[in-house]
């Protein structure tokens, strides 16, 4: 990584990766590192990766939990390929680790746990600090158990407790080699243990006992420096994608002016929506956590029936069982948002690993023809911009529309800058308050299934409204009024009425841009989702290496936006990375027949853009 | 919900244009007159009014209504009524099912929205056979039940409905059948009127695939034998003259007994508001089916409270205390910084 080769002092990036026991705090380690560097003002993406189980054996592989941290002193697109410093807080999260940091990186070990029991299991035959194996990695080997046990004394805690706190040793270390705000850090533990004042002392005293062996220990020569981003001027925080989603559906409610109402079962990693969502009653939120995914989905359609926003969340496994809702959605044209966080499959999988293999399903993953609007998040702050979007679709042309995320958006932090919520657009529609029709005997008359002509959507009437009395349901509808036809054509009617009208909102989408800066480019990497970072930094490598490449990211899955067509066909070579085995790619291909090429992976980790650029360069080899 | 300006309707006005496609005979028809009949009298409006139905012969029932309506997917409908009646507090919300959308497919949303105690009306139609489907045998099927699916008779034990509705402490629990149009009536208007989730459950003859699954307790000759009247602060008595009654023996289990024999202070007095479903659930076991004296009207009718106000008042409750929300205040909510 060339980036990484400057002097130290004057880093312009670095990627950390914090690892540890399940039970060692790695995750609020990263968490607290993530926010000193993002109010120092350095642009970072974050990446946690934990163990599904919520405490695995202590000291086993299967129980280390990671967190990656890439800072910067320059818009970054990733967190990080392989990390340059890597902090092992035992000899398991050592073993799990090491091989992703390149030859050369740092490693920083808690030698107190690099005991003979532990080496063992984590499944060592010798010690690795010991036996050359790390020779090609600079190791400082640092006592942090002990050290946070003398440093907490005066906090009276017990030994066992004060253990507890050597990840905020690590993070004081951490946060002194790379010139991090102490403050922001402090603070916090004050505010986060202020009911326990030993556990925040003790917290407080292993930081600063980390900090200051940093600095007086002379192990680890001057600290080194990523200087701030040149950011573009506004309020930022940091966000996660499952935090953005449930603020953006927050908003997305106020814009509609319709109450938001959330029905969801626990399932990972979705969860956070709910739990974020639950705590905001005060904006008139009703959030329920159903028996089961099918009756999330039903309660959330009963709501939109009576005029809310209903929207569920849910993963892989719960979209399998929400299909036939969703395909009742479909038949009874009424706003639904479905969200999909998803996960490696199939079944059960790697719960808490990424991956990108449900477009298909929400494509095609229904009974009957039953399309619907596809939107796809690309960054964890632009989850926020995907459900407002998802819902403007959603109530505007009254049908379901699934929104995908997935794993590494929903834990994935990036700083995001707050909206102008003037700029927001207005997303409202009006209810239909009379009747649209005149009965054969002259009377007016309602016709729950009269289209507007411009956008296909049928009159959303809802229970309260005097006059619209009407009934609607699973079986087939008799274009305009609605009632039960067992019609022939009529049937090949409503089929081609509900594609056209989901086809049709192509034309109220942005067309898609080309990231082709000298316009040279005869390769196009085409992506979606979370793949965004990823590829826009292979793309800007290739190009470094006269190597020049288009890269366009689709948010709209279905329909596509309207140029999409004519941009695939433009260019000579279309290769497609996706965390699947080529879901976009089929599609391109069918739809436009242009010998698109997967670039697949299955790992439930994200593409490192090394190995993206590798794939590209030997697939255009000799163009 | 007392609204003094509620137009007067009639059973016409309740009646939509649709034409109705049961079986001719089918037991579904007199249900839906005692419902239009009813509707009148309950002081409510058309507008105001939702029927929710899974899929099955009975959730066709919601076409029929001039009110709104929602013809949902098999065994889905507690779950649509369950969001539509959290989100609008202000609808009257029905559910029409039958034992195998509402017991089968859909017997896990309807003991958890009894739990809940959800504020809707759910009126489920036993008549012990899958009807839509051209017969085959039911979760309330007896055992041993002959049907295409079964040959050689059914080997699973049926529900009790009531017992079920019971054990999931269903906060109000009838049964009535329909061939006492003012029996149903009274005990459906009584279902409507009770806040929180009214389980009724509706004995309903199908006679094109189980003619006759009923009659032994419900056809007018056999009724005053055969069906045990609950009323609420009365004792529990039936046969032509009142000479049979329930009585509690020393054990703790409720008997059929003749009252010349126990005398008329061993006579059991039905309360339906006793808060502990115990001695309900003991009524509710009296019959092993519908071939022994059974019981029907109010098991049980508590108050506590509703899924939906406990929803509106801890939104209200959060307003009080933080104000309405603010979505920018939101937004800068945690660490934020300027550039």
């Amino acid at each position: 990584m060339s980036e990484t080769t400057e002097q130290p002092g004057d880093l312009h990036t670095v990627v950390i990766r914090f690892a540890g026991d399940s039970g060692d705090g790695m995750q609020l380690t990263g968490d607290r590192f993530t926010l000193s560097s993002a109010v120092f003002g350095n642009d970072l993406a974050s990446m946690p990766d934990y163990p599904a189980e919520i405490r695995a054996p202590a000291g086993t592989m299967a129980g280390v939990s990671a967190f990656q941290i890439h800072i910067s002193d320059h818009d970054i697109l990733t967190p990080g390929d392989s990390p340059n410093v890597l902090v092992a807080m035992n000899p398991a999260a050592l073993r799990a680790n090491v091989g992703d940091a390149d030859p050369g990186s740092t490693l920083i070990v808690n030698i107190d746990a690099f005991d003979e029991r532990s080496l063992a299991k984590a499944g060592y035959g010798s010690n690795p600090l010991t036996d050359g194996s790390l020779v090609a990695y600079t190791v400082y080997e640092v006592p942090m158990t002990s050290m946070t046990l003398e440093a907490a004394k005066p906090s009276g805690a017990r030994s066992r407790d004060a253990e507890r706190s050597k990840n905020f040793f690590a993070l004081g270390l951490l946060s002194w080699m790379y010139t991090r705000p102490t403050d922001v850090t402090l603070r916090w533990i004050e505010q986060r243990f202020g009911s326990k004042p030993m556990v925040a002392e003790a917290n407080t005293l292993a930081f600063k006992a980390g900090y200051n062996f940093g600095e007086t220990a002379e192990l680890f020569g001057a600290p080194s420096q990523v200087q701030p981003t040149a950011f573009k001027p506004g309020t930022y925080t940091n966000i996660t994608g499952n935090a953005a989603l449930a603020w953006g559906l927050i908003a997305a409610a106020q814009l509609a002016e319709l109450p938001l109402f959330l029905a969801s079962y626990p399932i990972t990693p979705a969860s956070d929506i709910l739990h974020e969502l639950s705590k905001y009653k005060n904006f008139g939120v009703r959030t329920m956590q159903a028996e089961d995914e099918i009756a999330a989905a039903g309660a959330a359609l009963g709501a939109a029936f009576g005029g809310h926003l209903g929207v569920t969340t849910t993963s892989g496994p719960g979209m399998d069982l929400k299909a036939e809702t969703i395909g009742l959605a479909v038949s009874l044209e009424l706003p639904l948002v479905i969200i999909d966080v998803q996960r490696a499959g199939p079944s059960t999988g790697l719960p808490t690993k990424t991956e990108q293999s449900d477009l298909l399903m929400a494509m095609y993953g229904r009974h009957g023809e039953a399309p619907l609007p596809i939107v796809a998040a690309k960054t964890p702050g632009h989850c926020f911009e995907a459900a407002i979007e998802a819902a403007r679709l959603a109530v505007k042309y009254r049908t379901p529309v699934i929104l995908l995320s997935d794993a590494s958006l929903a834990n994935g932090a990036e700083p995001w800058r707050l909206p102008q919520l003037a700029d927001l657009p207005d997303i409202s529609v009006p209810f239909a308050m009379r009747p649209n029709g005149t009965a054969p005997d002259g009377s007016p008359e309602f016709l729950p299934y009269l289209r507007d002509p411009a956008t296909l959507a049928r009159p959303w009437a809802v229970p309260g409204t005097p006059g619209l009395e009407h009934r609607i349901g699973g079986l087939e509808k008799a274009d305009g009024t609605g009632a039960i036809s067992y019609d022939p054509a009529n049937h090949e009617l409503m089929v081609r009425s509900r594609a056209a009208k989901v086809a049709g909102i192509a034309g109220d989408i942005p067309p898609v841009e080309v990231d082709d800066p000298s316009g040279a480019a005869d390769v196009l990497l085409l992506g979606w989702g979370s793949t965004y970072g990823s590829i826009a930094a292979a793309a800007e490598r290739l190009r470094r290496r006269g190597r020049p490449a288009a890269h366009v990211h689709l948010t709209h899955l279905n329909p596509w936006p309207s140029n999409f067509g004519e941009v695939v066909k433009r260019y000579a070579k279309v290769l497609v990375p996706e965390m699947n085995l080529g879901h976009l790619c089929s599609m391109v291909r069918a739809e436009f027949l242009v010998d698109a090429r997967p670039i697949s992976k299955v790992q439930g980790q994200r593409f490192l853009y090394s190995e993206l650029e590798a794939a590209v360069v030997a697939l255009t080899e000799g163009i | 919900m007392t609204d003094i300006d509620v137009p007067l309707t009639t059973k016409k006005d309740w009646s939509s244009d649709q034409e109705v496609r049961w079986c001719p005979g089918c037991g579904d028809y007199s249900i839906l007159t005692a419902v239009q009949m009813l509707m009148p009298e309950l002081g409510v409006r058309r507008e105001n009014t939702v029927f929710i139905s899974g899929i099955g012969c009975s959730s066709r029932f919601p076409y029929y209504m001039n009110s709104y309506g929602l013809h949902g997917i098999h065994g889905r409908a507690l779950p649509l009524a369950t969001g539509l009646a959290v989100a609008r507090p202000d609808l009257d919300v029905w559910v029409v099912t039958g034992d195998g959308d509402g017991l089968s497919i859909g017997g896990n949303h309807l003991i958890h929205a009894l739990r809940r105690n959800v504020n809707i009306t759910v009126l489920l139609f036993n008549n012990q056979i899958y009807g839509l489907t051209k017969g085959q045998y039911s979760p309330t099927s007896e055992l041993g039940k002959v049907t295409k699916s079964t040959p050689f008779g059914s080997v699973d034990h049926p529900f009790n409905p009531v017992s079920l509705a019971l054990g999931a402490e269903a906060t109000f629990v009838a049964r009535t059948h329909d061939l006492d149009r003012k029996h149903m009536m009274e005990t459906i208007r009584r279902a409507h009127d009770h806040k929180g989730a009214a389980f009724v459950e509706i004995y309903q003859n199908c006679n094109v695939f189980n003619d006759g699954a009923f009659e032994q307790v419900t056809s007018r000759e056999a009724r005053p034998q055969m069906l045990i009247p609950l009323v609420h602060g009365r004792p529990v008595r039936f046969g032509a003259d009142g000479e049979k009654c329930v009585t509690v023996d020393r054990q703790g289990r409720a008997l059929i007994a003749d009252v010349a024999d126990v005398g008329e202070d061993a006579i059991l007095v039905h309360d339906e508001q006793r808060d502990e479903p115990g001695l309900a659930f003991m009524l509710s076991r009296l019959a092993r089916g519908p071939y022994e004296p059974t019981p029907v009207g109010v098991f049980r009718a508590v108050e506590r409270p509703d899924y939906g106000s406990l929803v509106s008042q801890q939104m209200l409750d959060a307003r009080q205390r933080q104000g309405p929300g603010d979505l920018a205040t939101l937004l800068s909510g945690g660490t934020t910084w300027q550039v």
